[in-house]
């Protein structure tokens, strides 16, 4: 099976697109939301972030519970990315980035000096915007590199590449050629690809940084499939500029604005209910695409 | 339409380049190359351009202005100047291969004379230059040179890409003045390597030739190419990976030698094809701490150690018609030397990762 191939299927597939954002909201199948999933979700606490003297981020308070799927939406240069990156301590490797407040895993603060940083890293997952998997690594290499980089050991590799690469639904399309390189996948499958490597290390959340931007719409809707299966074993925060996109796959959303200063998250509130009846006449603005 | 099911006949449809050359364009520029040759000819009996250098000169004005003329009344302008100036690059690049073929043909053409079995594994101890050609041999000098660069790599590649990493990973505040040493560094003659050595090491401490010496000195002229190579190249790793291998839960160190440097690994290669490129043909640091010999020393720690580039110098020095050969052959066995380390590379940085 070749690359274009593959490529042609995502595309055959199709997404509908909703006529209006709130009967989307008041329609959306994930209700009922999993409290019994694993971990006690994550906290953030007074978060602030500033790179060099540029205040990016003002004080943002959130809980997202264990087995939630959270929105982050607002425009961009909101300080959404800023801020999911200071959730898992990536923050810190922009030179010039400095912060305030506190991020609560499991009761403890991830910036406490005691913390084993990489420890955290692997509890907090990340997905990036750009789908980049390792090019000199093969695509089961490509899954099974969190292992390798954090020196894990499991018992049977086979099993967890396979059981990695089906949550993420890319086995079907890669199986027979789990030796090929990542880099001859095509776009939406590279990025499928990265979750698969991301669940390798078995994280408690993920945080995904608009993991669908560069993806076709099958490509796309292939992702969204993935992240509701794996709502109901972890906890996972998405920043996404596609408002269908949040009412589709979130429990809750926050939405987050700059009024010319810092970021701020303006209001924090079950998905329906930020599409149908938002608190704020700013979220309403935006939701309903007055601006933005 | 409801699609048929029978497949469309396309077979009369060919495939064609209506944007190449056609056979007619052809000809034409065969005209006006033909015409500037020609009128080139002419102008070198007539005016002040004359000799091989004139003719080529007043060939390339005529053919670039006759091109770019034909343009100017076919489609104006804009097309002309771009005519005018994809010739002179054309051109350009014609005038950078000359010297390069021109060396190689005369290596080649001189060298092939004085090749012959013995030369591979026989040595110059019984033998003088000026001896016939068919005694003797520069054994000898491929083993040193080969040992020269082989001990000058072990050195000088670790530091090297050791330095690139701290100044593309680490970044710490000691890399702007190590990057400006470095590059300080590359412009250093070879003959200031070869004294620093020499009055450090040989005078006060050894007091004896040595290869290892040599490849003391070669090591520092190495290891600024290796260093400056490496870094441009991990610079151009995309920081993308490096966060993701962070993410994952690894530390800087692993994520650097499991993602940076095997997504590096061809360009890594490149920089110690460089490098190696800057010191094999190095003949002034050799013969002052080699010290230079005429018979096979396997020994890199002690005994003067012959090379090629000393081979070519003390052969060409003799003078005779014999000497000026042999110089010419070890010329020739140098630059195949070199073009096989530089296949040998490109062979391995080129290889897909394994199964």
């Amino acid at each position: 099976m070749t690359t274009e191939n593959n490529g042609d299927q995502d595309k055959m597939e199709t997404t509908t697109t909703p006529s209006s954002l709130s009967s989307v909201a008041s329609s959306s199948k994930r209700k009922v939301i999993n409290t019994k999933a694993m971990g006690t979700g994550l906290e953030a606490r007074g978060v602030h972030a500033w790179f060099g003297n540029h205040h990016a981020l003002a004080d943002v308070s959130l809980d997202f519970a264990a087995g939630t799927v959270t929105a982050l939406i607002g425009p961009s240069g909101c300080g959404k990315s800023t801020f999911i990156r200071t959730l898992n301590r990536m923050h810190e490797f922009i030179p010039t980035a400095a912060m305030a407040g506190q991020v609560i895993l499991d009761g403890k603060d991830i910036y406490d000096p005691s913390i084993d940083v990489t420890k955290i890293r692997l509890q907090i997952g990340m997905v990036f915007q750009k789908p980049n998997p390792f090019p000199s690594m093969t695509i089961g290499e490509n899954v099974l590199s969190g292992l390798k980089l954090a020196q894990l050991k499991t018992e049977n590799k086979d099993d967890l590449l396979e059981e990695c690469l089906v949550k993420a639904g890319l086995w079907n399309e890669v199986k027979d050629r789990l030796g090929a390189h990542g880099g001859s996948l095509s776009g939406g499958q590279q990025q499928r690809l990265c979750i698969a490597r991301s669940l390798a290390v078995r994280p408690q959340v993920l945080l995904m940084d608009e993991p669908c931007s560069a993806l076709d719409p099958g490509s796309t809707l292939r992702i969204e499939e993935t992240i509701e299966e794996l709502s109901s074993s972890m906890t996972i925060i998405i920043v996404t500029h596609n408002m269908q996109q949040a009412a589709r796959v979130s429990d809750y959303t926050a939405f987050f604005l700059s009024d010319g200063g810092p970021g701020q998250m303006i209001e924090m509130a079950p998905t329906s209910e930020i599409f149908a009846r938002p608190r704020d006449k700013r979220t309403e603005n935006y939701v309903t695409g007055r601006f933005g | 339409m409801i699609p048929s099911s029978v497949p469309t006949d396309y077979s009369s449809v060919k495939p064609n380049k209506p944007w190449q050359a056609s056979s007619k364009d052809r000809a034409i520029t065969a005209g006006i190359f033909a015409l500037s040759v020609l009128i080139s000819s002419v102008s070198v009996k007539l005016t002040g351009f004359s000799g091989k250098l004139g003719f080529f000169a007043s060939f390339v004005i005529i053919f670039i202005v006759i091109t770019a003329s034909r343009e100017y009344l076919r489609f104006g302008n804009a097309l002309a100047k771009d005519t005018f100036v994809n010739t002179l690059v054309a051109v350009g690049a014609f005038i950078t291969v000359i010297p390069i073929v021109s060396i190689i043909y005369t290596v080649v053409s001189r060298g092939y004379k004085g090749l012959y079995p013995g030369l591979f594994y026989r040595d110059m101890s019984l033998n003088a230059p000026n001896d016939p050609l068919n005694v003797g041999g520069l054994g000898h000098a491929i083993i040193g040179t080969l040992l020269l660069v082989f001990v000058a790599l072990i050195i000088s590649v670790p530091i090297g890409i050791l330095t690139a990493l701290y100044l593309t990973e680490i970044k710490g505040k000691l890399s702007r003045p190590i990057r400006f040493l470095v590059q300080a560094m590359s412009g250093v003659p070879s003959i200031v390597a070869g004294l620093f050595i020499f009055s450090a090491i040989l005078l006060p401490i050894t007091k004896d030739n040595s290869s290892l010496l040599g490849s003391l000195a070669l090591a520092i002229l190495m290891v600024p190419t290796v260093a400056r190579t490496a870094e441009e190249v991990l610079n151009l790793i995309p920081n993308d990976l490096r966060e993701a291998g962070v993410a994952l839960g690894g530390t800087q160190w692993r994520t650097v030698a499991m993602i940076v440097v095997p997504a590096a690994k061809s360009g890594l290669i490149t920089a110690v094809i460089l490098g190696v490129a800057r010191i094999a043909g190095e003949t002034a640091p050799v013969l002052l701490l080699a010290g230079g010999g005429d018979k096979f020393n396997y020994n890199p720690t002690s005994g003067p150690m012959g090379s090629l580039p000393y081979y070519i110098w003390r052969s060409f020095g003799a003078g005779s018609e014999e000497a000026i050969a042999r110089a010419w052959t070890g010329l020739f066995v140098l630059l195949l030397i070199v073009f096989a380390l530089f296949a040998a590379a490109r062979f391995l940085g080129n290889r897909k990762v394994g199964k």
